[in-house]
């Protein structure tokens, strides 16, 4: 396990989670990495609607800092092998929410899923489930 | 398949429909080409989309941000109606890291398109094709035929 403080660090030190504009939020044990709206996170400005790949983005991102608050302090970080995203509803102008299962996890994949959310948890914009490859431990 | 006129209109409106998209804008996607169901756009390596510091190879979501916006290119530029479109569903599977300083170039084709759903394969590369850094296959819903043409999305 990785502490919140190192985990909030580390986002800090990722440039694309940084122009996502992406934030971890901690409740105890339960993480959620929240998408503040930003202008620059908007795919159809007619809609107007968030980017789909924003979204896919802020879900990729929540998919990988799950594996880092699971693995050992010092792994490097898990790299997709693959991802399938659902988009379900559109994603309005606001702020965006996503939180991450680690479904099973072997010594080397792991099997994530992801759900993000706007207003109501129950009423998913996406959701997603990827594979990741874990660094090897030293 | 659309018309050329239509495919004409998508080549002139191509760069600044795809350039002005704000969250495209932001990470740099370019407009490369479109044809019949085919669309290319590029992603120069832009170092505000490192994923890992370490390696200062871009994020995923960068190269899935890229692969969503050319096979929604090409989605419309399958259809048979001019229409929006919004992704339906999105799988990506991702080869390699792509190399930390060179340029994404994706290339997506809709290879059937029914009125309301367009299917459609990509992949992304760095300059060889043979040797791409991710694949995709992504399903798009039209949503909503607009008869007076490109310009009124």
């Amino acid at each position: 396990m990785v502490g919140h403080d190192k985990i909030a660090k580390a986002l800090l030190r990722i440039p694309y989670a940084q122009s996502l504009g992406v934030k971890p939020l901690f409740i105890g044990e339960e993480f959620t990495l929240i998408m503040p709206y930003v202008d620059s996170n908007i795919g159809n400005p007619t809609l107007p609607a968030l980017h789909g790949g924003a979204i896919s983005g802020l879900m990729e991102m929540a998919a990988i800092v799950q594996l880092m608050i699971e693995q050992e302090e010092g792994q490097g970080l898990p790299k997709p092998i693959g991802i399938n995203v659902d988009y379900l509803r559109k994603g309005n102008p606001k702020d965006t929410y996503a939180r991450a299962v680690i479904f099973k996890q072997g010594s080397r994949v792991a099997n994530v899923r992801v759900q993000a959310w706007q207003d109501d948890y129950d009423k998913p914009i996406a959701a997603m489930h990827g594979h990741y490859l874990m660094a090897k431990k030293d | 398949m659309p018309n050329s006129e239509f495919i004409q209109q998508l080549w002139e409106m191509g760069p600044s429909l795809v350039e002005h998209t704000p969250h495209g804008k932001k990470l740099g996607i370019k407009f490369v080409a479109v044809d019949k169901g085919r669309a290319t756009m590029s992603l120069p390596y832009n170092p505000e989309l490192i994923g890992d510091p370490e390696t200062r190879v871009m994020h995923g979501g960068a190269v899935t941000t890229l692969l969503d916006q050319t096979c929604g290119f090409a989605a419309i530029a399958g259809f048979e109606e001019p229409s929006a479109c919004a992704t339906l569903n999105l799988s990506i599977d991702y080869m390699r890291a792509a190399k930390p300083g060179e340029t994404i170039i994706a290339q997506a084709h809709c290879y059937k398109a029914t009125k309301h759903v367009a299917f459609l394969r990509a992949v992304a590369h760095d300059g060889d094709e043979t040797d791409p850094v991710a694949t995709a296959q992504a399903t798009f819903m039209a949503t909503g035929a607009r008869k007076k043409g490109v310009k009124s999305w």
